[in-house]
């Protein structure tokens, strides 16, 4: 986006003698970290820490799909395999892909965005980091006394009434978790209401923003309801009320509305974010403005509404009626359309662009491609009569894999990869960051492709051994080695990213060339207050100009064409 | 009004992320809003929960609802009232820099928020809890007995038992949240007679006068639910 105060001398202030302090180099004490009110310092600790929770939850992935290449299911004892996966689930949506793009790149970059200098409540945002380890500490804590055995989705009775394991400590930490995200979405609403710089109006906001702003909505609307229902849960057991088990009177069909509710609308608090990350990636590597920039912003506020009127979908086997099966199969329907709207409009913005394929560009590809397969495949999810034989199977497990993983992981590591600069004025190494998002991609489908088979097969998911039909253990094999391709792919960032700080060269305001407020106006790392000067907008968004770009990348290879020339004649 | 009551003669503060007064006051009361909506849809599902038994147990939950005295709740409700009523002077006070005016107000709004609390104790839960009517295992049996005492037909225990189960976690839980309006209102308090930096407009004292009629709202809601429940 263009803005009319452009200054010269910010551009040249990496050259000063006496280099600028920023974020990070303001202050070097412990405390001035564990007390920053400063949004790039919460963004750094929330990355340090949803990192460490993926590390946690990818090691219990690990134990599953060892176990599972042998139909016996022999390495582990059945409470153990429960135990593992509810790890795995319940570590990777609430304390991992919940947090992960909303507190890591919507808390550095959403104000530096919208041209503010910090979000509208900082110390509350300090708070969310504090709530979400706290709600991580009790769940680790629940870990260690020997783990929890009910699934991420805490169905009841089991969760209520039969489990044996320290289920209270983990709906508590759940819970916490849940109002850190809640602080986080309070804390985007109001700032995108009344923080934007002059002359940022809504529609030249970046789309990122635009995503954002709807997972907040979706956020304090949706939160809160989980937050309760799981305490709900807490007093059943601890009380012996009957609200969710039928021994007590209860009704556990409730109990999957009301987690549903809140489950279904989650998917979109994982995806929208992602989806956000994504409009950026494409319309810097595209150098195009995004197509129809109007309607990818709507329709992510299309998502967030729609998202709220179809959680039945995952209940069309659960006594509810079937009038209600046919209504929320049909809206379910419906949620396709926003996400196509973006899938159409980020192909048609690579169409006549002129596509960069850059690191952060072949994370954006690998999600498009695996994005669009979980999308479909969650429409044979959405008809209820495919769904009656899928349900309960790995083709479920394949679905949301596709769309969690290979959207919004995909779509974070894309996103870290596009911003890594900026954040902490470092490049890395091009070559191992493509091979890694490759190798990424690659693993992912090997891991997962196969679990659709298995699903159509009939491989029941949540089982840990399939001796009754061996011939699954090819597809289970296949799996479990994409795993470790998938494992050694996410494990490359770690080292060549961190790499980088030490001896990466310095990226300079605008490696990409990018448009946009975070990097025409901040510095890479940022000042602590974001910008030098106070902001004035009076641009379009997204003012790429793919003619122009391709025409002066013809001529500079006609130049070098001609010395060429020169040099042999 | 006397301008010797006035806190602040200077300036409010503005923090270094806002451009100025103005913007600073609609984003704190807007995220105060914000705020109330996500606790609409906390307690929303209680709410749900509570209407969806009562129209499943309907007559056994009329039972059991007659060991509840309408008259405590209805005198809790107009203390909340009064208390709500007492905010919202101390809201205008404020914005009128009537310092003293705006203690008073704070001062009784606490009192109520108190009185709340402690009739809630003394004439509903306390009597309750100790002849066993809460949930806990046993129940069963003390309800029955506990009717009888107080000459009411018993309900099926184990309803009345859902039942209370959810009054409890319905009253608790709004009592919950007029204990911790007690403390910030305290806070506030402390705050505004230290002159402290934190609070140099009328805002925060807006913004816990708008959770405040929300705790309020949450009771008016939850008052004719629980105790005024019609004949099956
Ligand atoms: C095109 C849009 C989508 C449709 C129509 C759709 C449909 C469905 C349906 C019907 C189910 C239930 C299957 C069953 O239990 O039998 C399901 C499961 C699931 N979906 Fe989707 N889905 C869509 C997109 C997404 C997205 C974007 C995400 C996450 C980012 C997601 C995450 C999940 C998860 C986590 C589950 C499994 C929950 C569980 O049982 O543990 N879905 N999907
Ligand atoms: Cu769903």
């Amino acid at each position: 986006m263009s803005a009319t105060v452009v200054d010269k001398t910010q551009e040249e202030g990496l050259h000063e003698p006496h280099p600028k302090k920023n974020y990070l180099t303001a202050d070097h004490t412990i405390k001035s970290w564990l007390l920053t009110v400063d949004h790039k310092r919460i963004a750094v600790l929330y990355l340090i820490s949803t990192t460490f929770f993926f590390f946690l939850g990818s090691i219990a992935a690990a134990f599953i799909r060892a176990e599972l290449t042998n139909p016996m299911g022999t390495l582990l004892t059945s409470e153990t395999y429960n135990k593992m996966f509810s790890a795995h689930g319940i570590i990777m949506v609430f304390f991992f892909l919940v947090a992960v793009i909303p507190g890591v790149l919507g808390n550095f970059l959403l104000p530096i965005m919208v041209g503010a200098r910090d979000l509208a409540f900082p110390r509350l945002n300090l708070l969310s980091w504090y709530v979400f380890m706290a709600g991580g500490t009790c769940f680790v804590i629940a870990l260690m006394m020997g783990g929890v055995d009910a699934g991420w989705t805490f169905y009841t009775p089991l969760s209520s009434l039969y489990s044996n394991t320290p289920i209270t400590l983990a709906l508590v930490g759940v819970f916490f978790a849940g109002f850190a995200s809640i602080f986080t979405g309070l804390n985007f609403i109001a700032t995108v209401h009344k923080m934007r710089a002059p002359g940022m109006t809504w529609f030249r906001m970046p789309l990122f923003v635009w995503g954002q702003y709807a997972t907040g909505v979706i956020m304090i609307l949706g939160t809160p309801v989980i937050a309760i229902t799981l305490l709900m849960v807490a007093i059943e057991r601890m009380f012996k009320i009957g609200i969710f088990s039928p021994e007590l009177g209860g009704d556990p069909v409730l109990f999957q509305h009301l987690f549903w509710f809140y489950s279904h609308p989650a998917v979109y608090i994982m995806l929208l974010p992602g989806m956000a990350v994504i409009s950026e990636l494409m319309a810097c590597f595209s150098r195009r403005p995004v197509f129809g920039y109007k309607f990818v912003a709507f329709s992510s506020i299309g998502i967030a509404a729609l998202s709220f009127l179809v959680w039945g979908h995952h209940m069309f086997v659960s006594s509810q009626s079937v009038l209600q099966g046919i209504v929320f199969s049909l809206i379910s329907f419906l949620v396709a359309v926003p996400s196509a709207i973006k899938v159409f409009n980020w192909a048609l913005t690579m169409w006549k662009g002129s596509v960069h394929f850059t690191t952060p560009m072949i994370y954006a590809l690998g999600f498009l491609g695996l994005f669009v397969v979980g999308g479909l495949t969650g429409l044979y999810l959405a008809a209820i009569d495919t769904d009656v034989h899928l349900t309960g199977t790995y083709f479920v497990v394949a679905h949301f894999h596709y769309v969690m993983v290979g959207g919004t992981i995909m779509a974070f590591l894309g996103g870290l990869h596009f911003w890594w600069p900026k954040m902490f004025g470092r490049m890395y190494s091009e070559f191992w960051g493509k091979l890694s998002a490759i190798i990424v991609f690659v693993g992912f489908n090997f891991t997962f492709f196969p679990q659709f088979i298995l699903g159509y097969l009939g491989m029941p998911r949540r089982y840990h051994y399939y001796y009754f039909a061996p011939e699954w253990q090819v597809y289970h094999v296949l799996s479990s080695a994409g795993s470790t391709v998938l494992g050694i792919g996410f494990l490359m960032p770690a080292f060549y990213l961190t790499a980088s700080l030490i001896n990466g060269k310095r990226a300079g305001r605008n490696p990409w060339g990018a448009k946009g407020l975070e990097w025409e106006h901040a510095d890479s790392p940022p000042v602590t207050l974001n910008f030098d000067k106070p902001v004035v907008v009076t641009g379009p968004v997204y003012d790429y100009d793919a003619e122009k770009d391709s025409e002066m990348i013809r001529a500079g290879q006609r130049l070098v064409d001609m010395v060429k020339g020169e040099e042999e004649k | 009004m006397s301008s010797h009551e006035s806190t602040h003669p200077d300036a409010p503060v503005v923090y270094e992320q806002f451009e100025d007064i103005g913007q600073q006051q609609e984003t704190y009361v807007l995220g105060m809003w914000s705020f109330l909506v996500n606790e609409t849809m906390f307690f929303a599902p209680l709410f749900f929960v509570y209407g969806l038994y009562t129209w499943k147990h309907h007559a056994d939950f009329y039972l059991a609802h007659a060991l509840l005295d309408w008259r405590i709740g209805g005198i809790n409700t107009f203390i909340l009232l009064m208390s709500s009523f007492a905010v919202a002077l101390s809201v205008h006070y404020a914005q009128k820099g009537r310092t003293r005016a705006q203690l008073n107000c704070l001062w009784f709004t606490i009192a109520c928020a108190a009185a709340f609390i402690w009739i809630k104790l003394q004439f509903e839960w306390i009597p309750k809890i100790s002849h066993g009517v809460f949930p806990n295992p046993e129940f069963i049996q003390n309800y029955p007995h506990y009717a009888m005492e107080h000459g009411v037909p018993a309900a099926d225990p184990y309803k009345a038992r859902l039942y209370y189960s959810l009054y409890f976690a319905i009253t608790g839980l709004h009592a919950l949240h007029v204990a911790i309006g007690i403390i910030v209102f305290l806070a506030l308090i402390y705050l505004i007679k230290k002159k402290s930096s934190l609070i140099t407009d009328y805002i925060p004292t807006e913004m816990v006068g708008l959770y405040w009629h929300f705790v309020d709202l949450v009771w008016i809601f939850l008052y004719p639910l629980f105790y005024l429940m019609p004949r099956p």
